[in-house]
């Protein structure tokens, strides 16, 4: 298994009449609610918060892109990951990911996930989802019914970029340019690749044909992804993939782990009701641009993942969260049985653990990561034995790791050029 | 009107047809247009009547070949030789006016009558056009129609917006329509058709509905002045779909054109 501790970095000062005086959390949220002075803890502790699941014993620490939203404050990943990347060691750096689509030219991409992966001695996880509607419509202005053509078209120029050894021209229909040819180049060749998706099944091709791994992000739980994860998997049987790795696939799922279940409750309540009532407060307008989604992926049946509910959020309580599976809470055990069944009844070897949920303060988030990696993620650990050796999906970083800090001492740069001390 | 179907070099279109008289090609708007179109029915009393579908509107082929304003303008070009017409009159509704416009603007020479009914292709600044992209189908009517509760029984008529099959039908009717729509429109409607309208020739009529709330009548005056001669003709009551809202009066500002 692969345990990835992730943020979304929400906003936690969204107020308490949220829902009832705004229209959406993404794509036209107020301004004002946004706090620069606020933000610089806001940040700093969430970075500190990445570093300690780091040295938890996570396999991966996971970040995101967003943009003009208040439940993800992180429009560029990378510089998040940079600073990561510095501070801490051996953990995978996944960066779920780069919106491709977005970046002029698209070797932006191939350049920054190339220092990272130097920078960090190869623990890049690199991630190129298409981005959602919010993002890659409304905010950054893709025409829908071409977005996916200039995806396609950035990641075969990103791959190119990162393989070829000699500079090429690309005459693409989104992209003219005449040398390309990337300095630094990755470590890793090329990084483990994660394609976040919602349903499409072209990405689930896409994945399958390119062994990249297969991302479900929702926010809905396992027990609703179950049809969607179904899907994938028959397409893998359909079309021919030479086996059914779990790293196929991965899943990310809201935790929260206390001593007891009423402990849970009594601590992360108020923070799962912010971030299901507040952070996915989105107006629907901006759910699904008209030509975002392909024919075939509507015709499924599959709603966008940002839809919501019929009778919204706000009408779940704790019990419907928990029962309903949006939400994983509760004790150690009851935590590790639910997390049994989301493992095994997807069969996705890649967990992305949302442990910070909403408005959570650091030190309920500590305790909740702590016990997760002590009391709950040892006993996951071997639920595929047949595929414990499938590194194909993940990073493989250099085996001798620079240290940062690590510049001689003033006294050696004396006996350099003195010769003596 | 008779449904037909003709081949261009990319795509065969679907096409309306009827009437009698000088041919008149028109071209819908964002929202699409079916053969009981009582604007057609009226031009028809007078006109030899074309009504091309855009690709992947109503029940015609996707052609994914056309990505942009170019690509449309000249396909519709293809769809006038492919019919057969030299010089119809030329009318548009809204997108259909931009594509008309780009139409006369890049072969001027060959359309010497154009209708232009509240069109899209200019941006004011000062006067944001609405994001129909990024609206529920309830909030459409209150800028669409000028009897907001007459347009949205238009809309709506017998559909339970609560319907899965109904939401699905929708969604894909959505995705194939504006997703083409988009490519012109989306996310501001400006492809750079003011530095190319003083090169239209043609005796130009413009429409306007006096209270359209996503083109604002404010553009109508912008139009009158980047087209040499253009006549405009305010309908008052009526919004941007002043087509079905007031077709008579739209039928009699085309027939200024002769």
């Amino acid at each position: 298994m692969k345990f990835t501790w992730f943020n979304l970095m929400p906003w936690p000062y969204l107020p308490d009449d949220f829902r009832e005086k705004h229209r959406s959390v993404w794509v036209d949220i107020d301004s004002r609610l946004f706090d620069p002075a606020k933000s610089h803890e806001v940040y700093n502790s969430y970075m500190d918060m990445l570093e300690y699941a780091g040295t938890l014993g996570f396999d991966g620490i996971g970040v995101n892109e967003h943009h003009q939203n208040g439940y993800g404050i992180m429009p560029s990943p990378n510089i998040i990951a940079a600073g990561l990347a510095r501070r801490t060691s051996d953990v995978a750096l996944v960066v779920l990911g780069n919106s491709i689509a977005l970046y002029n030219p698209p070797v932006r991409v191939a350049e920054e996930f190339a220092m990272l992966d130097c920078i960090s001695g190869g623990r890049l996880v690199a991630g190129f989802p298409v981005g959602t509607s919010m993002d890659t419509n409304y905010c950054y202005g893709q025409i829908p019914a071409l977005t996916r053509e200039k995806y396609q078209e950035a990641h075969d120029l990103i791959r190119r970029a990162w393989s070829d050894p000699d500079p090429f021209a690309w005459n693409g229909r989104y992209n003219k340019l005449r040398h390309v040819n990337i300095w630094p180049r990755p470590i890793q060749d090329p990084p483990p690749i994660h394609i976040p998706g919602g349903g499409s099944v072209e990405t689930y091709d896409f994945c399958i044909d390119n062994d990249y791994s297969y991302s479900y992000l929702s926010f809905s739980g396992y027990i609703r992804a179950k049809a969607l994860l179904q899907g994938y998997w028959d397409r893998v049987v359909e079309r021919n993939a030479p086996d059914e790795s779990p790293y196929r696939a991965g899943f990310a799922q809201t935790i929260c782990v206390a001593e007891t279940d009423e402990e849970a409750e009594r601590l992360y309540s108020e923070h799962v009701s912010y971030f299901y009532n507040r952070c996915l407060h989105v107006y629907g307008g901006f759910a699904d641009a008209p030509g975002y989604r392909t024919i075939k992926t509507i015709q499924t049946g599959a709603l966008s993942q940002y839809a919501p509910p019929i009778d919204g959020y706000s009408s779940l309580t704790w019990k419907d969260l928990i029962e309903q599976g949006h939400v994983i809470a509760g004790s150690p055990e009851t935590v590790r049985q639910r997390m049994e069944d989301l493992i095994k009844g997807l069969n996705v070897g890649n967990i992305f653990c949302l442990l910070h949920v909403g408005n959570m303060p650091m030190d309920k988030c500590m305790y909740s990561t702590r016990l997760f990696a002590e009391k709950v993620m040892p006993h996951l650990r071997d639920m595929f034995p047949d595929y414990k050796d499938d590194n194909r999906f993940w990073c493989k970083p250099l085996a001798k790791q620079v240290k940062p800090g690590n510049l001689p001492a003033e006294k050696e740069i004396a006996a350099m050029v003195g010769g003596k001390d | 009107m008779e449904t037909k179907t003709i081949n261009t070099p990319h795509v065969p279109v679907r096409y309306f047809e009827g009437g009698k008289g000088q041919p008149l090609v028109y071209l819908h708007g964002a929202g699409g247009i079916t053969a009981e179109d009582p604007l057609l029915a009226k031009l028809a009393e007078k006109y030899h009547v074309y009504a091309p579908l855009l690709p992947g509107y109503g029940d015609s082929q996707e052609c994914s070949d056309l990505r942009e304003m170019l690509d449309i303008t000249l396909h519709t070009w293809d769809v006038v030789d492919a019919l057969g017409l030299k010089d119809p009159i030329l009318v548009g509704h809204s997108m259909g006016g931009m594509i008309a416009a780009e139409m006369a603007a890049v072969a001027p020479n060959d359309v010497s009558q154009l209708g232009l009914i509240c069109p899209a292709g200019l941006w004011l600044d000062e006067h944001p056009i609405p994001d129909i992209f990024a609206m529920l189908p309830y909030e459409l009517p209150a800028v669409l129609f000028h009897d907001v509760e007459a347009g949205t029984a238009m809309m709506t008529a017998g559909v339970s917006l609560n319907d899965p099959e109904w939401l699905k039908g929708f969604l894909v009717q959505n995705a194939r329509q504006l997703g083409m729509a988009g490519k012109i429109l989306f996310p501001v409607p400006d492809r750079g058709l003011s530095q190319r309208l003083y090169r239209v020739k043609a005796k130009t009529v413009l429409v306007w509905g006096d209270s359209d709330k996503l083109i604002v009548p404010t553009y109508a005056h912008a139009w009158k002045k980047a087209i040499k001669g253009a006549e405009l003709v305010s309908v008052p009551e009526a919004g941007h779909l002043v087509t079905l809202e007031k077709p008579d009066h739209v039928a009699s500002a085309v027939a200024k054109l002769g």
